[in-house]
């Protein structure tokens, strides 16, 4: 159990610092796709309500709590993914459809 | 099994750290957006398999991932299809409430139910009250700020006054007197329910006093929560993929928050405890009466733009809100047409929040390479014939370039003043949200054509075909 959680705290630091990295310079045109796309990938919990599910040993209120922890993560995850795909579709398209012109 | 565990983890973390860093550039933003799908993707088919092939799951189980599964994507698909791009900022906020909600809820089951975990004692019961607390704070915060952002939702007047101070400090003492007696009973129910309810109230606390135009930041630093709420159920269920997304996103959206603070010339601690930029105005300056005011007609305007060789366009808040930019492209279009050169200028807090301009534009149909970011359009101004303000306001006042006791001072701005002739469209002579005067109103090369923007450029669209501008 203790070297897991100093596993865990090692992983949290690397992470931290990772994510502090990655976004260095962002366009402003990018912020709110960015926002948007982190948002869904925050949804992440997924993992942690079907763990919930899945260890409840068939309890129903665990059960239950778990499917609508489940559908609130999913909820983030798929409708953020998808209007973050939405708004960037409408830059990628531009360049082609101006030639048509 | 264990291996393979590893691997998928190994590959779902290397992925959706690409797609963060690949969702900073305008060229591979989409296909990164679509990597970290994958990468989510592969993670719960890597959860699924590995209990599959260890404790197994039960068919109850499988059930209720169904269930859980077809609400939650269903509904997320539908909002993500049928949500208008001018409302973004609210959707990124109830999507992210839910994601805080998600984490709360898994806290409270591995609260009530021994869920046979790894993490056990202080460590299990620590984890579970910071996700609690953060991710209480996320849910109710996010409603909030998406029901202001809507407009169903007003701030009460002691909101505004010192008295919140009191409310919230109490709400944080009273988080704080529930967290350490859940840590130190080990497992109190009482406790724990205190802390639901005090900080889903702090939550709720800390947002509604925050003005409108402050909002996106505020949402920025509540997704920043939802990745630390995350990480924390990473520690209550023991997965480490969880805590390394959560702390990318929470580390990441943290970023974020300082880049938009930075465009607004804004301090976090002036966001979140300052209240409405507003108060700050009456006592710093910044006022006076206007002394120098022309308007002047569409038709005016229209001549004015049938004649020039160089056109910006800068857009604001306030175009998003009449729905003006099907309109404008229209204008534009024609004047193009005319062989005018027209491009916009686009200020980096632009519309309810960074970026949103471009995404509204873009929706329009306008060339992306027209839209011409502050550092590239400011030297560009003194060669321009019409500039051509659109329901912004602050963004142009040059009082942040010339008036050091000004509010708005040390804000970056564009030049706007330099063009030869300025219009200015605006419904009324009303203040932008900051509430100061504008001086760029005041000078000589500036006209006011009041009314509603889309109105305003409907009536101009049809002045230029009569001028028979754009047609050969």
């Amino acid at each position: 159990m203790e070297t897991s959680f100093v596993e865990f705290l090692w992983v949290l630091l690397l992470g931290s610092l990772l994510g502090l990295e990655l976004i260095g310079k962002v366009p402003p045109t990018l912020h709110t796709p960015l926002m948007s796309g982190a948002n869904a990938i925050s949804g992440i919990t997924v993992l942690a309500a079907l763990t919930a599910i899945i260890r409840s040993g068939d309890n129903l209120v665990l059960l239950i709590l778990g499917a609508v922890s489940l559908g609130f993560a999913l909820f983030n995850v798929i409708g953020g993914f998808l209007v973050t795909d939405r708004m960037l579709a409408m830059f990628s398209r531009k360049p082609a459809r101006k030639e048509n012109r | 099994m264990d291996f393979l565990k590893y691997a998928v983890e190994l590959v779902a973390v290397l992925l959706l750290a690409l797609g963060i860093k690949g969702l900073s550039k305008v060229r591979s933003a989409r296909s990164a957006n679509q990597l970290a799908a994958v990468a989510m993707a592969l993670a719960v088919l890597g959860l699924l398999i590995n209990y599959l092939g260890t404790s197994g799951i039960s068919a109850a189980a499988w059930t209720w991932i169904i269930i859980g599964t077809l609400i939650g994507g269903v509904l997320g698909a539908i909002t993500a299809q049928r949500v208008p791009m001018t409302s973004m900022p609210e959707t990124v906020a109830l999507f992210n409430g839910c994601g805080g909600m998600s984490s709360l809820l898994v806290a409270l089951a591995a609260a009530f139910f021994p869920l046979q975990l790894e993490a056990a004692g202080l460590v299990a019961v620590v984890s579970i009250v910071i996700s609690v607390f953060v991710g209480a704070i996320t849910f109710t915060g996010s409603i909030v700020a998406m029901a202001k952002l809507q407009g169903w939702l007003s701030t009460p007047a002691w909101m505004q006054s010192k008295a919140r101070h009191v409310v919230n400090i109490a709400l944080a003492v009273a988080s704080l007197v529930a967290a350490i007696k859940l840590i130190t009973d080990g497992n109190g129910t009482q406790g724990l329910w205190l802390l639901v309810v005090a900080s889903g109230l702090l939550g709720i606390g800390v947002t509604l006093p925050i003005g409108g135009a402050d909002m996106p930041v505020v949402i920025s630093l509540l997704n920043s929560y939802s990745g630390v709420a995350a990480a924390a159920a990473g520690f209550v269920v023991g997965s480490q993929l969880l805590i390394v997304a959560g702390a990318m996103v929470g580390a990441a959206g943290l970023i974020l928050t300082q880049v938009m603070c930075n465009g607004m010339n804004r301090s976090l601690v002036s966001v979140l405890f300052g209240g409405a930029l507003g108060a700050s105005a009456a006592s710093g300056g910044g006022g006076g009466e206007y002394t120098n005011i022309t308007s002047c007609s569409v038709e005016e305007c229209a001549l004015t733009l049938e004649a020039a060789e160089r056109v910006v366009i800068v857009p604001g808040y306030g175009l998003a809100v009449a729905q003006a930019q099907h309109t404008l492209r229209e204008v534009t279009r024609s004047l193009e047409a005319a062989g005018i050169q027209v491009d916009y200028a686009i200020h980096p807090v632009a519309g309810r929040m960074p970026g949103h301009m471009n995404v509204l534009l873009a929706e329009a149909d306008v060339p992306y390479e027209q839209l011409k970011e502050m550092d590239v359009i400011n030297p560009e101004f003194p060669a321009t014939d019409v500039v051509l303000v659109l329901g912004a306001n602050d963004v142009v006042n040059p009082q942040a370039k010339n008036d050091p006791n000004s509010p708005l001072y040390g804000m970056p701005v564009l030049d706007v003043q330099q063009a030869r002739t300025v219009f200015v469209v605006k419904r009324g002579m009303s203040a932008g949200y900051s509430g100061i005067k504008n001086d760029l109103f005041d000078l000589g090369n500036t006209s006011m054509v009041f009314g509603d923007a889309k109105k305003v450029l409907g009536d101009l669209l049809g002045e230029l075909k009569e001028l028979g501008v754009g047609k050969k």
